[in-house]
């Protein structure tokens, strides 16, 4: 195996324009097999770009992308037995329940006895007892969380999360990022893109920063740290954040956030 | 991935039906328009209309089908419309499946959301005292003719659901498709028209499609009538899909 193919992604001078606007100018990155990789930029930096083509839903200008070893211009539909991709707006069918979701996406890949993958990943993702009802009900956690149980079928190795916690609520947030921290610990390569750093911070192995159509920067997290000067000591009074504050306040997730926005400082 | 296009369509067919089922005013939307108009032409205006010998209701029939299938196909491009918004459209593609089975599964439910309001506006168009002496035969020709009068404005419909920018627009362009029949045979005999006007709807799809399917019901025969609406509507068919590949392919690398 070279080395370019025991990457779970490689991505070499990737170029797309839309007409005149160049979104992206040459991107390189590779992502390690079972490492999260984080693709973090403001709006409109192209990270929703580089994701499509990632997964065969537009095509690049100049460059290369491999995934999982394979060429998504010239294998898109092997690419696509690889991957699954989890957009910006949580892709589920909102007559059907989320039962019949799961089921849908089974039968789509052509997996053997959907109902009882459909089961087991509503009883992973906490959503056995909203199994029957309409989507059009559920909570923007629990749609993200069905959206997220949708792309696991059939176990793809690459997952790719485009901007997973936008426009959710903090319980919700830290939800998904429990579900992505666990994919990863079953050796899912993810690629997630976000413009949240602390969401970055707290789950990627790797970050870039994906800016002006270019990376800048590409590194764990300590390694990003190191460019600015060596942190000095300053004696600051610790308050609570006012995310501590709601997430002890309220919900069943409560005590387990507060641990968790705790560690990140 | 071709080998799995008919298990594909199957399934993603089974969750529009759905959508169908459980939203059953799509249907009756779209078969309460045809029918007011089958009650307003035919009791308010029809008896001032001559048809000669035939009775208005049998004639207005064949006309009110195809608006029935006009307004019906709009809910396609709705519907299409709002998977490319939702995403679901996406993910559908970035799957291991035949990929034009997202497409298809749209078409099948057009058409069978088609034929349960089609056979709705004939049970009311029967209760109203239209009557044929077709046979099994005839019937059947005119089933034919509105399945392929169906998937071709279907496929228009596709075009729309797939490059409209917003929801309004991905049903507005139906508007004109329910407004053609007013401009042909299916309403009033074309003979009264002033000239340019006469010209137009003598010579646009949906008289031909109406004379024909309303000589299949009252048993006349149906001359070149038929040949001339097959043509249409194959046509019609032909070059909707190939726009409808185009604007699909715009949308999906």
């Amino acid at each position: 195996m070279t080395a370019q193919q025991s990457q779970a992604i490689h991505v070499q001078g990737l170029e797309k324009s839309y007409k005149e606007l160049r979104v992206l100018r040459g991107v390189d990155f590779d992502v390690a097999r079972g490492s999260i990789f984080a693709l973090l930029g403001s709006n409109g930096a192209g990270k929703t770009t580089v994701v499509k083509i990632l997964s065969t839903l537009l095509k690049a200008d100049a460059g290369t992308a491999r995934v999982n070893g394979l060429d998504v211009a010239a294998q898109p539909a092997n690419v696509r037995e690889s991957i699954s991709l989890t957009g910006q707006f949580a892709a589920v069918d909102e007559i059907l329940s989320g039962r019949e979701n799961l089921v849908l996406v089974a039968r789509l890949r052509h997996l053997k006895d959907p109902g009882r993958i459909a089961d087991d990943l509503l009883e992973r993702f906490s959503l056995t007892d909203a199994a029957a009802r309409k989507v059009s009900t559920y909570s923007g956690g629990m749609r993200r969380r069905l959206d997220i149980a949708m792309s696991l079928i059939g176990d793809p190795p690459v997952v790719f999360l485009d901007e997973p916690t936008t426009g959710l609520d903090p319980q919700a947030r830290i939800e998904v990022w429990q579900a992505v921290k666990e994919l990863a610990d079953q050796g899912t390569t993810v690629l997630l893109t976000t413009q949240y750093l602390d969401e970055a911070e707290q789950l990627a192995d790797r970050i870039a920063i994906l800016h002006e159509g270019r990376i800048i920067v590409n590194g764990t997290l300590a390694e990003l740290k190191q460019l600015l000067p060596p942190a000095k000591v300053e004696y600051v009074e610790k308050q609570p954040t006012l995310e501590d504050v709601f997430l002890t306040l309220v919900g069943a997730n409560g005590k387990n956030a507060t641990r968790m926005s705790k560690e990140q400082r | 991935m071709t080998k799995y296009f008919f298990v594909d369509t199957a399934a993603l067919l089974g969750r529009s039906l759905r959508h169908i089922t459980r939203s059953a005013d799509t249907i009756i939307t779209t078969t309460v328009m045809p029918i007011a108009m089958l009650l307003l032409f035919v009791y308010v205006f029809g008896g001032a209309i001559n048809t000669g010998p035939v009775s208005y209701v049998n004639y207005l029939l064949p006309g009110i089908l195809l608006i029935t299938i006009a307004s019906g196909i709009a809910y396609t491009a709705f519907r299409l419309f709002m998977d490319m918004k939702s995403g679901i459209f996406e993910r559908f593609q970035s799957m291991p499946i035949a990929r034009s089975s997202v497409l298809w599964a749209h078409v099948l439910t057009s058409l069978v959301a088609n034929l349960i309001s089609l056979v709705v506006v004939v049970l009311v168009a029967l209760l109203m005292g239209f009557r044929s002496g077709a046979g099994v035969l005839a019937w059947l020709a005119v089933a034919g003719m509105l399945i392929l009068f169906t998937l071709a404005l279907t496929w228009i419909a596709v075009i729309a659901g797939l490059s409209a920018k917003s929801v309004d627009g991905a049903s507005a362009f139906s508007y004109p498709l329910i407004f053609l029949p007013f401009l042909s045979s299916a309403f009033v005999p074309t003979d009264t028209m002033p000239g340019p006007l006469r010209a137009f709807a003598e010579h646009q799809p949906v008289t031909s499609i109406v004379n024909a399917i309303r000589d299949l019901f009252t048993q006349q025969p149906v001359g070149t009538d038929i040949w001339i609406a097959l043509a249409w509507c194959v046509a019609i068919l032909v070059v909707a899909h190939l726009f409808a590949m185009a604007a699909y392919r715009r949308k999906i690398a």
